[in-house]
């Protein structure tokens, strides 16, 4: 007859009258956010991996030049930017998500989703300013390092 | 040959089992057991296996039962031979009131409906109170924040309108529609057995749901858009993580899991 931890429960209830109303939208269009985001996000990663590792020369084709050239090209720029954020709002969503469902005190959820949002913030602002002033011909490089954009300039 | 009467292998402690009758076997039952601080002070010979104030210990007992004996008898039997401290709720004993629902080795089910010779008898039967909930003594919780959550979703006819001079009307194929959650006997078994739910506690749980879902498709009932506003909620449906827990916990058989992603369907075409 051993004394256990302390499961779960007791627990004190909280004050006031039953649970305080949140009502609206907003976490319904979370929800649905999830799903149609997973859908495109299927879509995008599965091509962004095939056209980078799988065709042309495969995965012996990545280096510097490479990415240039992708970047280069107003296509792939919007490619990558809509998969950047997609996929940072989809997982910054998910993972504030995986805190509500397992954080139990109010202030641990403040302080790791503070640090979630900061994540998402540096993350999604340093990625896009990559994509739109990322130099693909930068002054006095090797020609044979670059991508094949930059001989045809000037 | 030798025409030898071959003795049958003796059965889990088949000691006096003949033909027609009924096999007994040794069961060992460790059962959470918890007495609150303000217990006071207990009754005269009741306090001879009671747990210390405030503390949660295990208490382990053998006993000799049937094999058309179900937890709950094992229950009885320590209550009324062995240790008569033991707190349980139950009622009806056969699954109808919703009384007993326990957590028996991990899986929330009701005492009354498990049959001891369907469990692994060679370790003990482990049996705690139901989760989530606060426990008041040994197995009985506090099932007040459960049927708070209950009460939220007004779980009756919500109508306009002159009232019909005879029964309001209604189809087979529009009572089909929520059969399902008819079922439910607001065991809880659903509701604590959700992951969700034990975080904090504010989750409306499963149970709410399902009752909302016998309201909302029902077609003499006026209150669904109401139902589905309360449920469009930060801790109603879209909490739901699909685990499925509830639907495996269900004493009733109910697709909870189903019936909660209808009400989140209902939710969605109704906004787009
Ligand atoms: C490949 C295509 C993807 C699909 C189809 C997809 C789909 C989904 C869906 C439907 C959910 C919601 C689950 C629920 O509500 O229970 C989800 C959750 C989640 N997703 Fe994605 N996702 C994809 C890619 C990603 C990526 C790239 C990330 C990371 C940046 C990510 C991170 C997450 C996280 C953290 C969650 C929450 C975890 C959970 O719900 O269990 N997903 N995903
Ligand atoms: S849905 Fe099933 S498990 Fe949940 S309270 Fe009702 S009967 Fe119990
Ligand atoms: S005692 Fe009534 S359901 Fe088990």
């Amino acid at each position: 007859m051993t004394t256990i931890a302390d499961p779960k429960a007791p627990r004190a209830a909280r004050p006031g009258p039953g649970r305080r109303s949140t009502r609206g939208n907003t976490e319904l269009y979370g929800w649905v956010f999830m799903r149609v985001s997973g859908v495109l996000l299927l879509i995008l990663i599965f091509t962004h991996l095939w056209s980078s590792l799988i065709s042309g020369e495969g995965i012996s084709q990545v280096d510097f030049g490479f990415v240039a050239g992708k970047w280069a090209n107003p296509f792939w720029q919007v490619w990558d930017l809509t998969m950047l954020w997609l996929a940072m709002i989809h997982g910054t969503n998910g993972m504030r998500t995986i805190v509500n469902d397992y954080a139990e005190k109010d202030s641990t959820r403040l302080v790791l989703k503070s640090a979630l949002y900061l994540a998402f913030t540096v993350v999604v602002v340093l990625g896009t300013l990559v994509i739109f002033t990322f130099d693909p011909c930068p002054a006095g490089a090797p020609m044979d390092l670059l991508p094949d954009v930059c001989s045809d300039l000037p | 040959m030798t025409a030898t009467l071959e003795k049958t292998a003796p059965g889990p402690g088949s000691a006096e089992s003949g033909l027609g009758a009924v096999p007994s076997f040794q069961v060992t039952l460790r059962v959470q057991r918890y007495l609150p601080t303000d217990a006071g002070d207990l009754p005269a010979g009741q306090d001879v296996g009671a747990p210390t104030p405030g503390e949660y210990r295990w208490d382990e007992f053998t006993l000799t039962m049937h094999g058309t004996d179900r937890v709950l008898d094992a229950l009885h039997k320590v209550k009324w031979e062995h240790d008569g401290s033991l707190t349980f709720r139950r009622s009806c004993a056969h699954g109808v009131c919703g009384s007993d629902a326990m957590r028996i080795n991990g899986r929330n089910r009701l005492a009354c409906k498990t049959l001891l010779k369907d469990l692994d008898l060679s370790k003990p039967v482990v049996v705690e109170p139901i989760k989530g909930l606060p426990v008041l003594k040994d197995l009985v919780v506090d099932m007040e924040p459960f049927f708070a959550s209950y009460r939220e979703i007004m779980p009756f006819l919500v109508t306009t309108g002159t009232e019909p001079t005879k029964e309001r009307l209604q189809s087979a194929k529009e009572r089909e529609r929520f059969d399902d959650t008819t079922k439910c006997i607001l065991c809880a078994a659903c509701t604590t057995s959700c992951p969700v739910f034990w975080t904090d506690g504010q989750y409306f749980g499963p149970a709410a749901i399902v009752n909302a879902h016998r309201f909302i498709f029902d077609s003499r009932d006026e209150g669904a858009a109401q139902r589905l506003e309360i449920l469009n909620d930060k801790e109603g449906v879209w909490r739901c993580r699909t685990t499925f827990n509830c639907t495996e916990a269900c004493p009733r058989g109910i697709e909870v899991t189903k019936a909660i992603q209808e009400v989140k369907r209902a939710m969605i075409t109704r906004t787009f």
